[in-house]
C-alpha cells in the first residue's frame, strides 16, 4: 500500500464505516420486535396528536353536564368527566399538548446541552471547568423538583412547562456529550485530523458530532418519555399546563378527588402517558442497541 | 482511601455553594416586590418599605448574599410566612417522614429489584427473564402518581383493605412506599441484570469456572461482588429521582411529609418555606451521592488500598 | 483405545448458535494425549484451537454452543458426564490457564484467596489453611515476598506475576493435564522465556501432561515433543517436532513455517519481502468447497476443489490432511 493511500484512509473510513454503520443498525433494529412495538406506538401518538382536528370530530371542549361522570360506553368509548366531557376527545387532544412539550423541552435541552458539552469537552481548561462546576450544582438537585422550583419562580402555563422541564434536563445532556467528546477525542482519526492542520471547529463538526450523535439521540428519545412524564406530573399538582387545557397529567389532577365515584376519570389519561411513555423508552433502547452497544451511556 | 475520601469530602463544598447560590438567586429571580407579598395587599407604603428595611432588601446584592448565607450556617430559614413559624420547625417534622418513606422504598427496591435483575442476568433470554425485563420496562414508563391513583382504586376503594392516605401506622406507608419505590425497583432490576450480565463475560468467571467452583458459587462469591459497584451508583442517581418523586406520591397519599409541604408552599407562594424544602433536598442528595462514592470506595479494591 | 491415552478426541464437532445462523467451529478433531507428553496444537486466530481446548473441561457457553463427538479423559467420558464429576476434574484433575493474565483474575479477591480457593474445593481446606497453602504456593512460583502478596489484590501485580499466580492456581491440586490456552501471547518477550521455563520445571516435577495452544511457532519448535496443526477448524497435520520444522508435509504448514524471518535468512533471487500465504482465512461461515485450504495454496490441483481431503497416515506417527500425500482416508 503506498503512503497516498495510507494519508486518504483515515478520513475515508470514517465516512464509509457510518454509513454502513447505520445501515446495519437500520436492520438490526427492525429485527428487534420489541424496538418495532415502540415504534408503532410513538407513530400511533405523533399521527393522532397531529391529525386530531383534522379527523376527529369530537370537540374536548364540548360539555354535556347531562352527561357527566358516564362510564365507558359505545357513544363515549372512555367515557365522560365531570362536565360530560369526553375522555377519549379529550386524551387524543392532549396528546397533542404532550407532543408539543416534549419536542419543546427536548430541543431546548439540545439546542443549549450539546454546544456546551462539545465546547466543554473538547476545549477543556478554564471553559471546561466552570461548566462542569455549574452543571454539578444543577445536577445536585433532583430534576423534577429543579422543574418544580423553576415554575414556581417563572409561574404556569404550557410555556413555562417546556421551560423548565428542558432546563431540568439541560445538565444531563450536558453531561453525555461531555462524556461522549472526551472519548472520541483520544481516538487516532482526530489527533490525524489534527496533524495535518485541521481547524478545531470543522474538526468538531466533521468527526466528533457525528459520532456524539448516537448517544444523544438515545438519550433524547428517552428524553422525550422523561419530559412527558415531567409535564404530566407538574400538570397533575396544579402548577403545569392548566384547565381547562386537557394534558394529561392535569386530567389526572382532576380527576383524583372521583376515584370513589368515577375512577375511569383518572385511569384512562394515565394509560395515555403510561403507553406514550413505553413507546420512546423501546425506541431508545432498540436504538440503543442497534446503533452501537458500546458507546458510553449513563 | 483517606485522601479520596477527604478528597471527595471537599469537592462537595463548591457544590453547595452553588446550591445556596441558585436558591438565593431564586428567591431573588420571583415576579414582584417580595416585600410587597409578605406585606400583603391592603399594606400601606410605609409598611413595605418598613419590611423592605428588615428584610434588608435595600441593601446591595452581595450584602444580602453574604447575609443569607450566614443564617443559613446557623440553620436559620427564615419565617413562613403562611404560619409564621420558623421554616426549619416546619420543615423537620415532615422531613421525618419524608425519610421514612423513601428509605423504606429503597428498602424495597434493593430486597426485589437486585435479586430480580440477578435471576434474569443469569437465564438471559428465558421466559423467567423477558418477565423481569417486561416488567423493569413498564414499571419505568409509568407514572408514579398514577401508580398510586390506580393502587388506591384497587386496594382502598374496590377491596377496602388499605387506607387511602395520611399517616398513622405501618399500614398507612405500604401503598405510598410501593408506589415511590416502583421506579427504582425496575431501574434497580434492569441495571443488576445488565451489570451481572457483563461481569459475567469476563474472564475472571471462567477461570473460576475452570477452576471446579459450581454456578451458585460463581455467582455469589465471584460475579456478585463486582457488580454491585455499577449497582450502588444507579441506586445512588435514581435516588435522586425518588427523591423529586415524593412531591407526587405524597401529594396522592396525602403523606404529611417535605415534598407536600414543598408543593403546598409553591402553591401559597411562601417563599421562604419553598427555598428551605429545596435546600434540604438537595442536601439529601447531595449527601446520598457522597455515601455512595465513599461505599465505592470501600468496594473497588483499586481505591480502598490506594 | 490405548490405556495409556490419557486424553482421547474423537469426531469432535463444534458448532456454535448466533443470530445470523448456526456456525461450525470445529469439524472432525481428532487426537491423543498421552500421559507425561507435551503436545502443541498450533494454529492462527480463529481456527478452532482454543474452542477444542475449552470443550474438554466444557467451558464453552450452554446455551450458544453444540458439542459432538467423543471425548474421553482417564477412561471417563467428558461429554456426559453430570455436573458432579465435572466440578470434582476441573482445577483438580485437569487444569487451564488462559491467554490474558491481566483479566483472569477477580479483582475483588487477594490472590491468597483465589488460590486457597482450589484447596477450599478439592482438597476440603478450611480457609485459613487454604491461605497457608497460598503462600507455599506463591513461593513455588518465584514470586517475591508471597505473604504480602497473598493479601494483596490483582492490580498491584504485573502481567508476568498475573500468569505466575495462574500458573500456581492451576498446578496446585496437581493435576495430571493442564492445557496452556496462549500462555504467553500476552507478555512481553523476555517474561515469556521465564513463565515456559517455570512452566516445564513444574511440569518435570508434578509429571503433568500439558497441552500448549498457541500460534507462535519459535515456542512450539523450543518446548513440545508433538505438534498439531490446525486450519479453518480442521486438523491439517500431526508430527513430532523435528520431523515438522525439517519437512513440513501440508502446504500450509509449509507456508506458515516459511513466513517466519529467520536469521541468516538469504531471499531468492533478489526478492525483498518475506514469503506470505496468500490470501486471508475464510470465514467459517463462507467455506471454500472441497479442501478448506485450496484457495491459498500454491500446489492446488483440481482434486483439491471439489472433493476435500481426509487424514492420511503417514510413517513416524505423522498424519497429512492433503490429496498430495495421496489416497482416500
Amino acid at each position: 500500500m503506498s503512503d497516498q493511500e495510507n494519508r486518504k484512509e483515515p478520513i475515508r473510513k470514517d465516512r464509509h464505516e457510518e454509513f454502513s454503520h447505520w445501515r446495519t443498525g437500520i436492520s438490526k433494529f427492525l429485527r428487534n420486535r420489541a424496538a418495532c412495538f415502540g415504534g408503532m406506538l410513538i407513530l400511533l401518538f405523533v399521527l393522532s396528536s397531529l391529525l386530531a382536528p383534522v379527523f376527529y370530530s369530537r370537540d374536548p371542549n364540548a360539555q354535556d353536564i347531562r352527561h357527566a361522570l358516564e362510564p365507558p360506553s359505545f357513544e363515549q368509548p372512555l367515557g365522560t368527566d365531570e362536565l360530560g366531557r369526553s375522555i377519549l376527545a379529550r386524551i387524543v387532544f392532549g396528546g397533542r399538548i404532550s407532543l408539543a412539550i416534549s419536542l419543546g423541552s427536548v430541543a431546548l435541552a439540545l439546542v443549549f446541552g450539546v454546544p456546551f458539552g462539545l465546547v466543554s469537552g473538547y476545549f477543556g481548561g478554564k471553559v471546561d471547568f466552570i461548566i462542569q462546576r455549574i452543571t454539578d450544582v444543577l445536577l445536585s438537585f433532583p430534576p423534577f423538583l429543579l422543574a418544580l422550583a423553576l415554575v414556581s419562580v417563572l409561574g404556569v402555563g404550557i410555556k413555562n412547562t417546556i421551560i423548565s422541564v428542558g432546563i431540568a434536563g439541560l445538565p444531563h445532556i450536558i453531561r453525555i456529550t461531555r462524556g461522549c467528546v472526551l472519548s472520541i477525542r483520544e481516538q487516532v482519526y482526530v489527533e490525524a485530523a489534527r496533524a495535518v492542520g485541521t481547524r478545531d471547529g470543522i474538526i468538531l463538526f466533521r468527526h466528533i458530532l457525528p459520532n456524539v450523535m448516537v448517544p444523544i439521540i438515545v438519550n433524547a428519545t428517552l428524553f422525550f418519555g422523561m419530559a412527558i412524564i415531567f409535564a404530566a406530573g407538574l400538570g397533575f399538582l396544579g402548577v403545569g399546563v392548566q384547565p381547562p387545557a386537557p394534558e394529561w397529567g392535569t386530567m389526572l389532577g382532576s380527576g383524583r378527588s372521583l376515584i370513589f365515584a368515577a375512577p375511569h376519570v383518572a385511569t384512562f389519561p394515565g394509560i395515555a402517558i403510561f403507553l406514550a411513555v413505553l413507546g420512546f423508552n423501546l425506541l431508545g433502547d432498540g436504538l440503543r442497541d442497534a446503533l452501537d452497544p458500546r458507546l458510553g451511556y449513563e | 482511601m483517606f485522601i479520596y475520601i477527604v478528597r471527595r469530602l471537599l469537592s462537595t463544598i463548591p457544590v453547595l455553594f452553588g446550591i445556596s447560590l441558585i436558591l438565593f438567586f431564586l428567591l431573588r429571580s420571583l415576579p414582584g416586590d417580595p416585600a410587597q407579598v409578605i406585606a400583603g395587599e391592603l399594606a400601606t407604603q410605609q409598611e413595605v418599605e418598613l419590611i423592605r428595611q428588615q428584610l434588608g432588601l435595600d441593601e446591595p446584592v452581595y450584602v444580602q448574599y453574604a447575609k443569607f448565607l450566614s443564617r443559613l450556617v446557623r440553620f436559620d430559614l427564615g419565617k413562613s410566612t403562611r404560619t409564621q413559624y420558623p421554616v426549619t420547625q416546619e420543615i423537620a417534622p415532615r422531613l421525618l417522614n419524608t425519610v421514612i418513606l423513601a428509605v423504606t422504598a429503597t428498602l424495597l427496591a434493593c430486597l426485589l429489584g437486585i435479586p430480580a435483575g440477578i435471576i434474569a442476568a443469569v437465564k438471559p433470554y428465558t421466559a423467567m427473564d423477558m418477565v423481569v425485563t417486561a416488567l423493569a420496562l413498564f414499571g419505568m414508563s409509568m407514572p408514579a402518581f398514577w401508580l398510586g391513583l390506580m393502587l388506591i382504586i384497587i386496594f382502598s376503594v374496590k377491596l377496602k383493605l388499605l387506607p387511602v392516605g395520611g399517616s398513622g401506622g405501618f399500614v398507612y406507608l405500604i401503598l405510598p412506599a410501593i408506589t415511590l419505590a416502583a421506579y427504582l425497583i425496575a431501574a434497580v432490576a434492569r441495571n443488576t441484570r445488565s451489570s451481572m450480565m457483563d461481569v459475567l463475560a469476563q474472564d475472571y468467571i471462567t477461570t473460576a469456572r475452570s477452576k471446579g467452583a459450581q454456578e451458585k458459587t460463581v455467582i455469589i462469591r465471584h460475579a456478585l461482588k463486582n457488580a454491585f459497584i455499577p449497582i450502588i451508583t444507579v441506586v445512588g442517581l435514581q435516588f435522586g429521582s425518588m427523591l423529586g418523586g415524593t412531591v407526587l406520591t405524597e401529594t396522592v397519599f396525602a403523606w404529611p411529609g417535605l415534598g407536600r409541604l414543598l408543593i403546598s408552599s409553591i402553591l401559597a407562594r411562601d417563599y421562604p418555606v419553598i427555598q428551605g424544602a429545596i435546600l434540604i433536598f438537595a442536601l439529601l442528595f447531595v449527601l446520598t451521592n457522597l455515601m455512595v462514592d465513599l461505599t465505592y470506595a470501600y468496594f473497588d479494591p483499586k481505591v480502598r488500598y490506594e | 483405545m490405548n490405556s495409556e491415552q490419557l486424553l482421547s478426541i474423537r469426531d469432535l464437532k463444534i458448532r456454535f448458535k448466533s443470530f445470523e445462523g448456526v456456525v461450525t467451529a470445529v469439524e472432525g478433531v481428532n487426537f491423543h494425549l498421552a500421559a507425561g507428553e507435551t503436545v502443541g496444537l498450533v494454529g492462527e486466530s480463529g481456527c478452532g484451537k482454543s474452542v477444542t481446548a475449552m470443550s474438554i473441561l466444557r467451558l464453552l457457553p450452554k446455551r450458544s454452543a453444540q458439542i459432538e463427538g467423543n471425548i474421553h479423559f482417564s477412561g471417563m467420558d467428558m461429554l456426559a458426564a453430570d455436573e458432579e464429576a465435572l466440578l470434582k476434574i476441573r482445577g483438580n484433575s485437569i487444569s487451564m490457564i488462559f491467554q490474558e493474565p491481566m483479566t483472569s483474575l477477580n479483582p475483588v479477591m487477594t490472590i491468597g484467596d483465589q488460590l486457597a480457593e482450589v484447596f477450599v474445593l478439592h482438597r476440603n481446606f478450611s480457609w485459613n489453611e487454604g491461605r497457608e497453602k497460598a503462600v507455599e504456593l506463591l513461593e513455588r512460583v518465584q514470586i517475591p515476598s508471597p505473604e504480602e502478596r497473598a493479601r494483596n489484590y490483582p492490580h498491584s501485580l504485573s502481567g508476568g506475576m498475573r500468569q505466575r499466580v495462574m500458573i500456581a492456581m492451576a498446578l496446585s491440586c496437581q493435576p495430571r493435564l493442564l492445557i496452556a490456552d496462549e500462555p504467553t501471547t500476552a507478555l512481553d518477550v523476555t517474561i515469556q522465556a521465564q513463565i515456559m521455563d517455570l512452566m516445564l520445571r513444574l511440569k518435570e516435577k508434578l509429571n503433568t501432561t500439558i497441552l500448549l495452544i498457541t500460534h507462535d511457532l519459535g515456542l512450539i519448535a523450543e518446548t513440545v515433543s508433538r505438534v498439531i496443526v490446525m486450519y479453518a477448524g480442521q486438523i491439517v497435520e500431526e508430527a513430532p517436532v523435528t520431523a515438522l520444522f525439517k519437512e513440513p508435509l501440508h502446504p500450509y504448514t509449509r507456508g506458515l513455517m516459511g513466513s517466519v524471518p529467520k536469521l541468516g535468512q538469504k531471499f531468492k533471487g533478489g526478492a525483498r519481502k518475506l514469503d506470505e500465504i496468500k490470501g486471508i482465512v475464510p470465514s467459517l461461515q463462507n467455506l471454500p468447497d472441497g479442501c478448506r485450504f485450496n484457495p491459498r495454496c500454491p500446489l492446488a490441483m483440481r482434486r483439491c476443489r471439489e472433493r476435500a481431503p481426509g487424514m492420511v497416515r503417514m510413517g513416524g506417527q505423522r498424519r497429512v490432511r492433503c490429496w498430495l500425500a495421496g489416497g482416500e482416508k
